[in-house]
């Protein structure tokens, strides 16, 4: 059916899209926004450690389906495998409102301003990061985004201090709350890296650790990552920007709603997006500018699947660049046994940071944030050992007991050098439920990349046996697809409309009215975690949009 | 067509390749008797009691049963499969035995006529879902009392105010 004419259509109510929806709200526009999943709570998923958006040996509470949701996966040996969302490999991140962010760890980067031109501090220092690489700078640069950054921080709600990382961008306001107190872990790490020299500081977190934005603060539980708040401490879209821009009156929220593809007009000008409802019913919104926010893979596919006369192998992809340089992060660390107790059962567990090897590696092209992880449950544990120690038996029973407790994990997610093969296509056989195409992922990391990894890992070995871990052991870089729960790149942002996909202000080239708003656009996904960056980039497009195109009335 | 290996594809779930015509184990879903007890002996065997309860007292094989019904349904066949190898090759030692044929498996040394790639496969497989029956939440049949978060000293408390949600029956 086709409905009445809005003013804009936004895909995806992840981290993203309910963003650009509250700006848009806030400035008049009538606005929809499509969300495939449910707006699910933390009464849809219990502190299940064997199903959760982290850990989904049976399933998980957020989406997608496993039923009729699959992606084609192409192994190093060229085997083609089809996978469900709940298996390795899928790359899933979630599909509910929220997206991401209703699960997530809560992890609140900025990128280093060396993140935004990687070309500029490395092309000739680190030439091999740069051979049959695509690693580029980005159009933009860390001071566009600061008051973006700081907005996020204020708006979405951010608690931590890092005002004794002296590696970091400048900032012009202080994050507005302050860290949750220490757990014995953070103690220790915190006095391993002073004794080494290193630079520790509070990790900034999308969680509230006091009463901020009318919800209360953390309780401290042991299940955090890959669970929903029951408190609603965690700050994510679905409960900060998402209700004040329903509060407008301007914007609809659809849920169950799965986009097929944007539509467009002769040339350049889309008009609007064709989808299934709830009732798996066909239907059309026409509306004067489309945001597409359903997260790196999936926005890449939705591009690849619109196809029209200007955009014969679909929407932006007149020079083959839509899907390229799929990236995440390689995460690499180290795992250390202290003589005594160090888990006092406090959460969320992540809390401590050190960004002393984020650039400035010798010979290396960036490097990574390391921080201690969120608590690891019993099966998240067991399979950690140091090498030796028997995966079962009596020998696994007495290590496991002695030393679950006294295990420290350290570890960061190495920034990558994108490569063009590392990509999302779209499968020519397999569709999901609706006869809609699947993505298809491909692609080897760069031999670079497992390089910095490899040294990172060395590096959160050395901060452990400073913080005087009896044993220790790394974790390397592994091969294989990235992307992952931190997916990005797929779109990239450029000035250049035969390199790139969208403009600096996310408009993808070509067209008049079809903007890409989510971890697509990262030209490159920095040497931390990404979401802070998305949100950015999200009130930064919201606010142009809002600026560049005229609403009626 | 021919390069694909579908694992999600549909496979047969439930009575496909039990061949005896046994219905399953009292308590359990899908094992029967036999496959229970061969089942119970090779989870004992990788999380052994000691002062502490191991795999067959946490209803570790109760938990992979009754994922053989629900997420794990595809593997039946292959579940099925195994331990009838075993079985056949207990048959003389007994599931005494047990231990040493592991060791055998996971470097993948078992007898290729009972197990086509020397046993790895069915290791692994097998290690894993013990694992998770024996850590996991108590909620999918296995880890029970939280037996092993005892022995680990992590305290089985659910988030406060929902001890009843967490606990209650799946
Ligand atoms: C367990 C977990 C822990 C994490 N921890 C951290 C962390 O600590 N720090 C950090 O920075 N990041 C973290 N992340 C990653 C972070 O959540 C993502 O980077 C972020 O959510 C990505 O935002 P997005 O808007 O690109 O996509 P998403 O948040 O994935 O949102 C995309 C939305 O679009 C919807 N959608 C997709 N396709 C369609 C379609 N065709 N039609 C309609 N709707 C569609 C999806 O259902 C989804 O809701 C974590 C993620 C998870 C799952
Ligand atoms: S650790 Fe805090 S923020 Fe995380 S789920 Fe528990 S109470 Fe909520």
């Amino acid at each position: 059916m086709r409905l009445p004419e809005v003013d804009a259509v936004i895909i995806g109510a992840g981290a993203a899209g309910p963003i650009v929806a509250k700006e848009l709200a806030f400035a008049g526009w009538r606005t929809v926004l499509l969300e495939r999943g449910e707006w699910n709570t933390a009464a849809d998923c219990r502190k299940d450690d064997l199903r959760n958006q982290r850990t989904s040996i049976l399933g998980h509470p957020f989406g997608p389906e496993d039923e009729g949701n699959p992606r084609v996966v192409v192994e190093r040996d060229g085997r083609l495998r089809v996978v469900e969302p709940s298996a390795g490999g899928y790359h899933n991140n979630a599909a509910c409102v929220g997206g991401g962010t209703l699960s997530y760890g809560a992890m609140a980067w900025r990128f280093h301003p060396h993140d935004f031109r990687m070309r500029t501090e490395y092309g000739t220092k680190v030439p091999a990061a740069f051979a049959d690489s695509t690693l580029e700078d980005w159009p933009i640069g860390y001071d566009d985004l600061e008051p973006y950054y700081e907005q996020a921080e204020w708006e979405i709600g951010v608690s931590g201090d890092d005002s004794t990382n002296p590696f970091r961008g400048e900032r012009k306001r202080a994050l507005p709350m302050p860290p949750l107190p220490p757990t014995r872990e953070h103690e220790i790490l915190w006095r391993g890296a002073l004794r080494a020299g290193l630079h520790p500081f509070h990790i900034p977190m999308l969680r509230n650790s006091v009463p901020y934005g009318g919800r209360p603060g953390c309780m401290r539980c042991r299940w955090c990552v890959g669970f929903a708040c029951e408190v609603d401490a965690k700050c994510g879209t679905q409960n900060t920007v998402l209700p004040r821009a329903l509060g407008t009156g301007n914007l609809t929220l659809r849920t169950g709603c799965q986009a097929q593809e944007v539509t467009m007009g002769p040339g350049g000008t889309a008009t609007g997006v064709r989808y299934f409802d709830a009732n798996g019913e066909r239907q059309e919104q026409p509306a004067r500018v489309v945001v597409v926010s359903a997260s790196a893979i999936e926005s890449a596919r939705l591009l690849l699947n619109s196809k029209s006369n200007l955009f014969p192998r679909g929407l932006g992809n007149r020079h083959d660049w839509v899907g390229r340089n799929l990236q995440g992060h390689t995460y690499t660390g180290a795992y250390g046994l202290f003589a005594d107790d160090v888990y006092d059962d406090l959460g969320p567990g992540a809390s401590v940071a050190i960004c002393d090897y984020n650039h400035g590696n010798a010979g290396m092209a960036g490097g990574a944030m390391l921080a201690n992880e969120f608590i690891r449950l019993p099966i998240q544990a067991a399979g950690i050992r140091p090498p030796g120690v028997p995966r079962w038996g009596k020998g696994h029973k007495d290590y496991f007991r002695t030393n679950y407790r006294r295990l420290v994990a350290v570890q960061g997610p190495t920034q990558e050098a994108p490569t063009f093969g590392m990509r999302v296509e779209v499968d020519a056989e397999v569709k999901d439920k609706f006869g809609i195409p699947v993505a298809r992922l491909s692609g080897l990391k760069h031999p670079h990349t497992i390089e910095v990894g490899n040294l990172m890992a060395e590096k959160a070995e050395g901060w452990l046996r400073a913080s005087g871990a009896e044993t220790t052991w790394k974790k390397g870089a592994g091969q294989g697809i990235s992307g992952g729960q931190h997916q990005a790149g797929t779109c990239r942002m450029g000035r250049d409309a035969k390199t790139s996909v969208v403009d600096e202000n996310l408009r993808i080239h070509e067209t008049e009215n079809v903007y890409v708003v989510d971890g697509s656009v990262h030209v490159t996904n920095g040497g931390f975690n990404p979401v802070l960056t998305i949100m950015a980039l999200a009130f930064r497009a919201g606010r142009h949009i809002a600026g560049a195109h005229r609403v009626r009335g | 067509m021919k390069r694909r290996s579908f694992i999600a594809g549909t496979a047969a779930v439930g009575g496909a390749g039990c061949g005896r015509g046994e219905g399953p184990a009292p308590g359990y879903r899908v094992l029967t008797e036999n496959e229970i007890r061969t089942l119970d002996a090779w989870c004992e065997a990788l999380i052994p009691a000691d002062d502490a309860p191991g795999a067959s007292w946490a209803k570790v094989p109760r938990y992979i049963d009754i994922q053989l019904t629900r997420k794990f349904r595809r593997l039946l066949p292959r579940y099925r499969e195994a331990l009838a190898a075993m079985e056949r090759w207990l048959a003389a030692a007994g599931v005494e035995g047990m231990a040493a044929r592991l060791e055998l498996m996971e470097q993948g040394k078992a007898p290729r006529e009972l197990f086509a790639d020397g046993g790895k496969d069915a290791f692994e497989m097998v290690l894993a879902h013990t694992l998770q029956g024996f850590y996991g939440s108590p909620r999918h049949g296995g880890n029970r009392d939280y037996v092993s978060w005892v022995l680990l000293g992590v305290a089985p408390v659910p988030v406060r105010g929902r001890e009843q949600a967490e606990t209650g029956k799946n």
